[in-house]
This record gives C-alpha cells, sequence and structure tokens, in this order.
C-alpha cells in the first residue's frame, strides 16, 4: 500500500506559478489527474517522481520526501510525457537496459514487453515506432520492476483507441491489484472511463476532487452561458426572463445579440425554441458561449 | 562507481550520432599530414614535435574531448531521455563516473592512438617524441573529458563553449596571455611530454607538480560537481 502525499506544494519558473499551494493524498486504485493544457499536470508529476524538488511544501511517498531519494524508484515506475527516449536502440534493447538498471535482467524485460503487447516489434529500432509503439515501451521500461506506484502523464496521446482501451485495461487491472495509479488527462471523457477517483486542477490551483459523479454534476450544475442572436432580440428577452430555468439576460449592443445565462440547462433547452415559434420570432444565432473545457475549469476554480 | 549498463548506452550515444563523424575525420587527418610531412621534408625530430605539439595536442585532442565529453550526457539532458536513467535507483555520482569513463576511453582511443601512430610515421618515435606525445593525449584526454562532461551537465549550449575553450582560450589566448597558459589543459599534458622527449624539443610554460596537481585536482573537481549538479537536475517540460 503506497501513498503519495501532497502537502502544501507550490512549484514556480521564474515568475509562472505552474503549481499553486496544492495539497492532495493518491492512494492506491487509478487517479486521474484532470486538467487543461498548461495546468500543471506535468509538474506536479515531476514533483511526484523527484524531478522537481517543490518550491515550497512538500511531497512524499509513504512519509518519506522524495526529492534528492533516488532509493524511491524501487518502488515508483514513471512514464514521461516526453516522446524521446534512446531512439538507436530496439524496443527490447531499451526495456532490458532498463530492467538491468533496476538490477533486473532479460526475462523480467520479456515479460514488460508481453504484458504491453510489444513483443511483435521488439527488435526494431524505436526510432521507427509510431506514437502509441513509443507509447506502449514506455509503458514497459516502467513496469518491468513492478513497482507499487505508477506515475503517467498524458500516456493515451497519441494512441489509437485499441490501443487506448488495451492500456485502460491494464492500469484498471493494477489498480485492482492495489497499485497506487496517476495518470494526467486533459480529456474528461477518458479520465471518467477509467478512473475510479479525480483530481482536477487548473492553472496551478486544485479545483475538485471526487469522483467521477461528483466532478460531471459540479460540471453540468452550473450556469450555462448562452450567446443568442434572433430576429427580435428585446421581445425575446422579454418572454424568456419570466422562467425560472432563465437566470439572467444581457442585451450585449457591441455584439447585437444577447447574453444569457441559464440555470436549468434541459428545461432552456426546451424553452427557448418553444417561446420563438410562440412569438414568431426568428432564431438566428444560438451558441453555447463556454463550452470549452477551459471555461468548465474555470468556473470549478471559482466555484 | 560504474554501471556497465549506463556504459552501454553512452558508447552506443557517443559513437551513434552524426558528430561522431569528427572522432574519425580528425585522426585520419592527423595521419595524412604525417604521411605528407615525412614524404615531402623526410624525418626532422623538431618536425615531428612541432606537427604533434601544433595540431594532434593543441587541436585534434580537445576537440574529440569535447565531441566525447559533452556527447557522453548533453544529448540525453537537451531531449529529456535521461529520465530513463534517472528514474533509477542508482546512485548519480555513478551515472557520471562511468559516462566519464566512457568519455576518457573514447578520446584516449581517438586521439592517442593516432597521435602515437602518427608520430612513429613522423620520425619513429626518434628522441621519444611519439612516446611523449601520447602520453600528454592520454592525460589531456582525462581532463578534457571530465572538463566538457560537466559542461555538458551544466549547459545546453556545452559544445559551442567547449569549443570556445579548447581552440579560442588554450590556443590563440593562451599563444597571447601567459597567464591563460598556466589554467591550460594542454600545457599541463605538455609538461610531462617535456619529461620524456629529448632536451629541448618540446616546451611548457607550467612546472610538473603544479601540473599534476592541476591535472589531479581539476579532474576530480568536475567530476564531483557533475554528479552534485545530477543529483538537482531539473526535468524541463515539453517545450
Ligand atoms: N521548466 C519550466 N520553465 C518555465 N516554465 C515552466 C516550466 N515547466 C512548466 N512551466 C510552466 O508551468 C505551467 C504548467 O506547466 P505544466 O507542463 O505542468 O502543465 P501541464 O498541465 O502538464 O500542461 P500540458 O497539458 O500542456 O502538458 C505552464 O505555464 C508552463 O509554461
Ligand atoms: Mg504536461
Amino acid at each position: 500500500m503506497s501513498v503519495i502525499d501532497i502537502d502544501h506544494a507550490s512549484r514556480w519558473f521564474g515568475n509562472v506559478v505552474a503549481v499553486n499551494d496544492v495539497s492532495m493524498r493518491i492512494g492506491p486504485g487509478v487517479t486521474g489527474l484532470l486538467g487543461p493544457n498548461g495546468a500543471g499536470k506535468s509538474t506536479l508529476i515531476n514533483m511526484m517522481g523527484g524531478f522537481l524538488a517543490p518550491s515550497t511544501g512538500a511531497v512524499s511517498l509513504d512519509g518519506q520526501q522524495i526529492w534528492r531519494r533516488e532509493s524511491v524508484y524501487r518502488e515508483i515506475g514513471i512514464v514521461p510525457e516526453r516522446e524521446a527516449m534512446y531512439d538507436f536502440l530496439t524496443g527490447r534493447e531499451f526495456v532490458v537496459a532498463n530492467a538491468e538498471l533496476h538490477g533486473l535482467g532479460k526475462r523480467e524485460a520479456q515479460k514488460a514487453l508481453a504484458t504491453v503487447e510489444m513483443e511483435y516489434a521488439q527488435d526494431r529500432k524505436i526510432a521507427t515506432y509510431s506514437k502509441g509503439m513509443r507509447q506502449r515501451v514506455k509503458m514497459a521500461s516502467a513496469l518491468v520492476h513492478e513497482p507499487s506506484v505508477l506515475l503517467l502523464d498524458e500516456p493515451f496521446n497519441g494512441m489509437d483507441p485499441r490501443q487506448r482501451m488495451q492500456l485502460m485495461d491494464l492500469l484498471r487491472r493494477m489498480g485492482a491489484e492495489g497499485r497506487t495509479v496517476l495518470f494526467s488527462s486533459h480529456i474528461l471523457e477518458e479520465v471518467e472511463q477509467l478512473a475510479s477517483h479525480i483530481e482536477v486542477i487548473v492553472a496551478g490551483r486544485h479545483a475538485a476532487s471526487g469522483d467521477f459523479r461528483r466532478i460531471r454534476r459540479l460540471m453540468t450544475d452550473r450556469p450555462h452561458r448562452y450567446l443568442v442572436r434572433s430576429s427580435d432580440d428585446r421581445a425575446l428577452a422579454a418572454a424568456l426572463i419570466s422562467d425560472p430555468s432563465t437566470a439572467g439576460i444581457e442585451v450585449d449592443m457591441a455584439e447585437g445579440a444577447l447574453r444569457i445565462q441559464a440555470v436549468d440547462f434541459l428545461r432552456f433547452t426546451e424553452l427557448l425554441p418553444r417561446v420563438a415559434r410562440e412569438h414568431s420570432i426568428r432564431l438566428l444565432t444560438v451558441s453555447p458561449s463556454d463550452e470549452s473545457l477551459e471555461s468548465v475549469f474555470s468556473y470549478l476554480v471559482a466555484a | 562507481m560504474y554501471n556497465p549498463t549506463v556504459a552501454r548506452l553512452t558508447y552506443r550515444a557517443v559513437l551513434g550520432r552524426r558528430r561522431a563523424a569528427i572522432l574519425f575525420v580528425l585522426p585520419a587527418l592527423l595521419l595524412a599530414i604525417a604521411v605528407a610531412v615525412r614524404t615531402f621534408n623526410g624525418v626532422d625530430d623538431q618536425v615531428a614535435a612541432d606537427v604533434l605539439g601544433g595540431f594532434a595536442l593543441a587541436v585534434m585532442v580537445p576537440l574529440i574531448g569535447v565531441i566525447a565529453g559533452t556527447g557522453a550526457i548533453g544529448p540525453e539532458i537537451d531531449d529529456g531521455s535521461i529520465v530513463y536513467l534517472l528514474a533509477k535507483p542508482v546512485k548519480r555520482p555513478t551515472i557520471i563516473v562511468t559516462k566519464l569513463t566512457v568519455a576518457i576511453a573514447v578520446t584516449m582511443v581517438f586521439s592517442a592512438v593516432p597521435t602515437l601512430i602518427a608520430g612513429f610515421i613522423l620520425n619513429g618515435n626518434g628522441q621519444q617524441v611519439a612516446m611523449a606525445y601520447t602520453v600528454a593525449a592520454l592525460v589531456a584526454s582525462i581532463a578534457y573529458s571530465a572538463l566538457f562532461l560537466l559542461l555538458g551537465t551544466v549547459s545546453r549550449h556545452a559544445v559551442v563553449i567547449g569549443l570556445v575553450y579548447a581552440l579560442v582560450w588554450e590556443t590563440l589566448f593562451g599563444s597571447l596571455v601567459s597567464g591563460a597558459r598556466t589554467l591550460s589543459v594542454q600545457q599541463w599534458a605538455l609538461s610531462l611530454a617535456e619529461r620524456i622527449a629529448g632536451e629541448g624539443l618540446i616546451g611548457s610554460d607550467v612546472g610538473l607538480p603544479t601540473a599534476v596537481a592541476l591535472l589531479v585536482g581539476v579532474t576530480a573537481a568536475a567530476t564531483w560537481y557533475a554528479g552534485q549538479k545530477l543529483r538537482v537536475l531539473k526535468l524541463a517540460g515539453e517545450e
């Protein structure tokens, strides 16, 4: 049973704050680290993996500080985000080298290659591998010593759906065996499918935490904003404002449009076309103004 | 303090890169010069000493040292693949010492061996000139490897800085400012060569005890510092 403890950890680079006072505890099972680009996921994983010191705060594994202690790598396996590996080696040579550095040998390397189903291409140079194949060889190199903690930075990047399924199965299995598996992603669906627990990080801050139902609820129960243009904005606004599904309407003169905030998403999507029909108003544009993941996340941070 | 797996990876990294061509080109050039000088000039001990001192020790050894020393670690740090070495329960100083060993071996093989052969071509090791410069090349290989390995660990511009040091500082600056010569690997190596070759053929501005102390001190300090730097190496994110 391995637990990673992040205790009020911050990390800055010059005056960029990459991770801002984050505290979380990652235990056995599969945890998803969810956040948009630049949120600080890699920085956080690098601190958990002992490649970066926290500027303030502490990151520890089972009570022992991780930074500058190479013995932690007996427990930890890492799949880095970066592509670079020893391209001049074959997949097999690469995994064997990783095994040897753990004091293990060819047998363990072969087992890890089998686990990620890369035996068929193990004697080709890594330079010739596709992104998904590289990802799987990286995975094999991280698994070779059967670590109790597995840290994966964007492991599904570049994988096709079949490879993605396979890796998800593997990670699920490892989680079920009681290992502590943490992976990062900026795709909610990916995290939902795999993680029993989700940590959301946005702009360096710890935004939310819980199982996927809780995260979903936080995301869907928020007020939705729409930008609406119609043949008669004023009449439409007057007709909508009386309905409880609408929390606020703003007339945006510059845009020549209405900005509508809806609290009851389902009811509003039914209401809008009906009201328009009843008042013979033509809807020209209806666009959600904040459907991007970033705005969903920034909502979470504000909450 | 030596890890065979790290050594294997390092050998393949150093010798497998395109830059490694320089490792073959420079010795070939030295041998070509030696053959040409011998053919057109006959045997002359002073000329032999000048060729080995002016090209082999002053240019070839430091350049090969730059390629091997920085190449043993720099590219791995630049592209981030060093993470696969660092994510292992292997002591950081062990990684450095192993890489240093590889860099020294490569520099010695590609610089001292051709120096010896060129010396024999030039004057058949008369007055021990070939031997003297071979010893100088061996000794310089150690110090250059340590210095350039450190450089490769601390800077992304290690090759450029290394070239500037090797060519501008040691060769150009050293011939103009006498103080610069005291801090020159080449001069330290020459002070050993001076003792081996016949009277008056090779000169150094640094006394032997000082030279030996500096060689040992610089090599040890650079290696220790590189080990410390590797312990706290920050891995940059994806750019
Ligand atoms: N070595 C560094 N030097 C300077 N700034 C950095 C460094 N590493 C990360 N940053 C900055 O810290 C912030 C967080 O970066 P990080 O790579 O942790 O985000 P991320 O969530 O992994 O993003 P992505 O999804 O793009 O991988 C970014 O603003 C980034 O520019
Ligand atoms: Mg990242």
